[in-house]
C-alpha cells in the first residue's frame, strides 16, 4: 500500500478542539509541515497565549509555552534571549495580538527580535464567544456590536500587517489567506519564508492569515469562505508588505 | 579587607550576578533605577543578557519565557510596577517556574510617591495575582542581609521551582553600607529536565503551562503546590528575635523600620526597661512561632510599620488573641520617629497593668 | 567613643554627597560601623542635595538622623534653614560663609563659619570647596584618621581622578587650619 497523504510529524495525536469549518487546523498543519521541512522541529519552541490557540501546546510536537493574554511576544523574547539557538514562534489570534497584546507585538518588531509570529485574523474573538475585535469590520455584527461595528463608536479596523510594516525591525511582513487550495499553498510559502528569516538571523517576521470563524460568524463553513472573500479581502488586501530584500 | 561600600540598588544587582543571575528584564521606575542600570553595564560582562522591556507587563512575561527556557532570571521594580507584574507572577507560580523579583517599595496607592514605604505588605504576601499561590518574600533590614539573601535567592527559586521575592524600601535601595559578598551554603538543586530547550529528538515535548481545564487536574496541581509551600514554611521561615529574654513589651517590625525600633530599644535600656523585637526576615512564610514563644513577661505587642497597618493582620493571627496589640504606622514616605514609638510604648506599658 | 551622625547638605554640584561618602568610606576602612543615606528623587534635581552619615564604634540602628545630629554641615542657605533644627544640643553646625551670610540662630550648639569657596579659589580650584569644609569637619570631630581619608578619597573619586588628589589633600589641610583658629 502506498501512503499518499500522512499527518505531519510536527503535530501530536491529540484531538483538536477547533469548531467544524474553522481554519485554525489548516494553519496548524502548515506550521507543523514547515517546521519538519526546515528540520527545526526538535529545536523549536512555540508560544501560545489566550484565545482559540490556548490549547495548542498539546497539538504541536515540540516544546511549548503557554502565555498570558497578549504576552506571547514577550515570553518568546525571554526564551530566545536565553537560548538563541532555538527556533521560537508565537501563534496568536486577533483579539490577543491586535488588542491586549498590541504593545508587545509592536515592540517585538521594534527590537527586531529573531522570532516568528503566526497571526490569525478572523475579525472576531473566537474563544470567548464572538465579541468585537480590533479587526472586526465596519457593519459586522458581533455579541458586543449587535447592530454592527460603526466608525463613530469603535474606529476603523486595525490593519496589523500594514502597521508593523512601518517598523524597521519587522523584516518580513505578509498577509495571506487560507480560503482556497492556491492560497493555502501561498500561506505555507509565507510561513516558510518567515521561519527562514529567523534562521538567517535577520529579524522579526510575521504572517497575517485571514481565517474563518463559522461558529461566531453564524455561517456555514462554505458561506464563511465566501464571507472572507467578499468582506475581509477588500479591506485586508493580500500580499507581501515587507521582505528582507525590500527591507534593505 | 573584603568589605566594599556600595549603594543598595547596586549591591543588590552585584549580589544577583554573583548569585548566578544571567538574565534581567525590567522597566524603569524610581527608586530602583540604579539596579537595572548596573545590570545593563555588568550583566553582559558576565555572560548574561540585560533587556529593557516596553513595560512591566512585558518584562515579567519575558521573565516567564526565560525561566521556562532554563535561564536564571530576575526582574526588579517598585510598588506600582510590581502591581503590573502581579499577573505574570501568578503565571510563573502557576507554571512552577523559578525566578527572582526585587521590589524596592515606595508609597502608594496609585502613583503614590517615591519615598520609602512598607505599604506593599499585602500585595507581596497575599499576591496581587489570581489563585492559591505563595512565594517566599524576604524583607532584609540592612545591606549585608540584603546581599546575603540575593546571593541565595536564585538557588531558593531553583530548589522549589517557584518565584522568590526580595523586598527593600527606598531607603535600602538608596543607602550605602559596607558589605561583603559571601557565598551562600550550597543547596542540592534538582536537574532542570522540564525546560523548553528543544526536544533534540531525544524526548517528548516539554510544556510550560498553568492552564488546566479539567477541575480535578487543577485541584491536583494546586494540592501539589501546597506541599511545596508547606516545605517552604518548614525550611525557609526566617526571623530575628532581639532582646527577647525578658521583655516588658515586644515591638515587631521588619526592614528599615526594625532598625528604628532597635534605637528605641537602646533608649529604653538606658532607663532599665527591657523591650524586645521580633523582626520577620520572611513575611511569607510568616514567623508564627516567634510570637507563640513570647515570654510571659511581655504585656503587649506594638506593631510598627511604614504603612497604615498591613503586617498587623499577620501579627493578630500569630498572637491568636493572647496579648494586647498596639500599632504605630507612618506612610506616604514618612519615616517613624523613634520619639513617637517611645511614647506609644510608654502608653501601652502604662495602660496595661 | 565615636558615634558621629552628620548631615551634609547643599545644592546639587557642591559635592556634599561625595563629602559624606568620603567620611563613610574612611570609617569603613577603619573597621567602624558606617552608613550613608541620601535624599533622592526630584528634590535632587537642581534643588538641595543632602545625605546622612553615621560613623560609630557600635552597630548602627536606624540610618536616619532626626534631631540627634552630632554635626550639621551646610553649604548653602536653604540647607541651613532646613537642617539647623536637626542638630542635637551641644553639637556643631559648620556653615559655608562664602555663600551664607546668615548666622546660626541656635545658642545651644557650636557654630563655625568657613569661607569654603573663597579658600578654594585661593587654592586655584573652585571645585574643592567641599574638601575645605571636609577638612574643617575632620579637625573638629576627628572621627577618622586623616591618612585614612586620603586613601578613601581615591576610592570614592576613582583611580582615574588620582591626579586631582594633591589638590584635594591641600584643600582638606587648609580647611583644618582655618577652623583651628575658630576653636575656643
Amino acid at each position: 500500500m502506498t501512503i499518499v497523504y500522512d499527518k505531519s510529524k510536527g503535530l501530536t495525536d491529540a484531538e483538536l478542539h477547533f469548531c467544524p469549518g474553522c481554519t485554525h487546523g489548516t494553519v496548524h498543519k502548515l506550521v507543523a509541515e514547515v517546521l519538519i521541512e526546515l528540520d527545526v522541529l526538535d529545536r523549536s519552541v512555540g508560544v501560545v497565549p489566550v484565545g482559540c490557540s490556548a490549547l495548542s501546546y498539546d497539538y504541536f510536537n515540540c516544546d511549548m509555552q503557554q502565555a498570558s493574554h497578549g504576552r506571547a511576544p514577550a515570553v518568546a523574547t525571554g526564551i530566545k534571549r536565553v537560548n538563541p539557538e532555538l527556533v521560537v514562534w508565537t501563534y496568536q489570534g486577533d483579539g490577543d495580538l491586535a488588542s491586549i497584546g498590541a504593545a508587545e507585538i509592536v515592540h517585538v518588531a521594534h527590537r527586531g527580535e529573531k522570532i516568528t509570529t503566526i497571526f490569525i485574523n478572523n475579525a472576531i474573538y473566537g474563544m470567548t464567544g464572538g465579541q468585537m475585535a480590533p479587526t472586526t469590520l465596519i457593519g459586522q455584527k458581533t455579541t458586543t456590536s449587535q447592530d454592527g461595528r460603526t466608525v463613530e463608536h469603535s474606529g476603523r479596523p486595525l490593519k496589523v500587517a500594514e502597521m508593523l510594516a512601518t517598523i524597521d525591525g519587522a523584516k518580513f511582513v505578509e498577509r495571506v489567506s487560507v480560503d482556497s487550495p492556491a492560497n493555502i499553498r501561498k500561506t505555507k510559502k509565507a510561513i516558510k519564508k518567515a521561519f527562514e528569516l529567523q534562521l538567517s538571523g535577520e529579524g522579526f517576521g510575521i504572517v497575517e492569515i485571514l481565517s474563518t470563524c463559522p461558529t461566531n460568524w453564524a455561517l456555514t463553513p462554505r458561506d464563511s469562505i465566501k464571507w472572507l472573500r467578499d468582506n475581509m479581502m477588500p479591506y485586508y488586501p493580500l500580499g507581501n508588505l515587507r521582505s528582507p530584500e525590500e527591507a534593505k | 579587607m573584603s568589605k566594599v561600600l556600595m549603594k543598595g540598588n547596586e549591591a543588590i544587582a552585584e549580589a544577583a550576578i554573583r548569585g548566578g543571575c544571567k538574565f534581567f528584564f525590567g522597566y524603569p521606575i524610581t527608586p530602583q533605577n540604579e539596579l537595572p542600570e548596573y545590570m545593563s553595564r555588568e550583566l553582559p560582562k558576565n555572560g548574561g543578557v540585560f533587556l529593557q522591556a516596553e513595560s512591566e507587563v512585558a518584562a515579567i512575561n519575558m521573565v516567564y519565557g526565560a525561566a521556562g527556557a532554563g535561564g536564571r532570571v530576575m526582574t526588579s521594580s517598585s510598588s506600582p510596577g510590581i502591581a503590573l507584574k502581579q499577573e505574570g507572577i501568578s503565571y510563573i507560580a502557576g507554571a512552577n517556574l523559578p525566578a527572582v523579583i526585587v521590589n524596592i517599595v515606595r508609597g502608594g496607592p496609585g502613583l503614590g510617591g517615591i519615598q520609602p514605604a512598607q505599604s506593599d505588605y499585602n500585595q507581596v504576601t497575599r499576591g496581587g495575582g489570581d489563585g492559591d499561590y505563595k512565594m517566599p518574600v524576604f524583607v532584609p533590614a540592612n545591606l549585608q542581609e540584603m546581599v546575603d539573601i540575593m546571593m541565595e535567592a536564585f538557588d531558593i527559586a531553583d530548589y522549589y521551582r517557584n518565584p522568590v521575592m526580595v523586598v527593600g524600601d527606598g531607603m535600602i535601595g538608596q543607602m550605602m553600607e559596607p558589605i561583603e559578598f559571601k557565598k551562600p551554603v550550597p543547596r542540592e538543586l534538582p536537574v532542570k529536565d522540564w525546560i523548553t530547550n528543544g526536544t533534540k529528538g531525544e524526548r517528548n515535548p516539554n510544556i510550560i503551562n498553568s492552564l488546566f481545564l479539567e477541575a480535578s487536574d487543577l485541584e491536583n496541581h494546586n494540592l501539589a503546590a501546597q506541599e511545596k509551600y508547606a516545605d517552604m514554611v518548614k525550611n525557609e521561615t526566617r526571623v530575628e528575635n532581639y532582646n527577647m529574654e525578658k521583655p516588658e513589651l515586644v515591638l515587631t517590625a521588619y526592614g528599615t523600620t526594625s532598625r528604628i525600633c532597635k534605637n528605641v530599644i537602646a533608649e529604653f535600656k538606658k532607663e532599665g526597661i527591657e523591650i524586645g523585637l521580633i523582626r520577620p526576615i520572611t513575611v511569607w512564610p510568616f514567623p508564627h512561632k516567634a510570637f507563640e514563644d513570647i515570654p510571659e513577661s511581655a504585656k503587649g505587642i506594638l506593631v510598627v510599620e511604614m504603612s497604615q497597618g498591613q503586617m498587623i493582620d499577620d501579627v493578630k493571627i500569630a498572637n491568636n488573641g493572647r496579648l494586647p496589640i498596639g500599632f504605630h504606622g507612618r506612610s506616604g514616605g514618612m519615616i517613624p520617629d523613634p520619639q513617637d514609638i517611645i511614647l506609644k510604648v510608654k502608653e501601652m506599658l502604662g495602660g496595661v497593668k | 567613643m565615636i558615634n558621629e551622625k552628620v548631615i551634609c547638605a547643599g545644592f546639587g554640584g557642591q559635592g556634599v554627597m561625595k563629602m559624606g561618602q568620603i567620611i563613610t568610606y574612611s570609617g569603613m576602612m577603619e573597621n567602624k560601623h558606617v552608613s550613608w543615606l541620601p535624599s533622592y528623587g526630584p528634590e535632587m534635581r537642581g534643588g538641595t542635595a543632602n545625605c546622612a552619615v553615621m560613623v560609630s564604634e557600635t552597630p548602627i540602628g536606624s540610618p536616619v538622623i532626626t534631631n540627634d545630629a552630632t554635626a550639621v554641615i551646610v553649604m548653602n542657605l536653604p540647607s541651613l534653614v532646613k537642617f539647623e533644627e536637626n542638630a542635637a544640643p551641644g553639637s556643631r553646625i559648620l556653615v559655608n560663609s562664602s555663600l551664607i551670610e546668615q548666622k546660626v540662630s541656635r545658642e545651644d550648639v557650636e557654630a563655625f563659619y568657613i569661607p569654603c569657596n573663597e579658600i578654594a579659589l585661593e587654592l586655584g580650584n573652585a571645585k574643592v570647596a567641599n574638601m575645605v569644609m571636609l577638612g574643617a569637619y575632620l579637625q573638629l570631630a576627628n572621627p577618622v584618621k586623616i591618612e585614612t581619608v586620603f586613601k578613601a578619597m581615591v576610592k570614592v573619586f576613582g583611580e582615574n581622578k588620582a591626579k586631582f588628589m594633591p589638590m584635594n589633600e591641600e584643600a582638606i589641610k587648609k580647611g583644618m587650619e582655618i577652623v583651628k583658629e575658630q576653636i575656643k
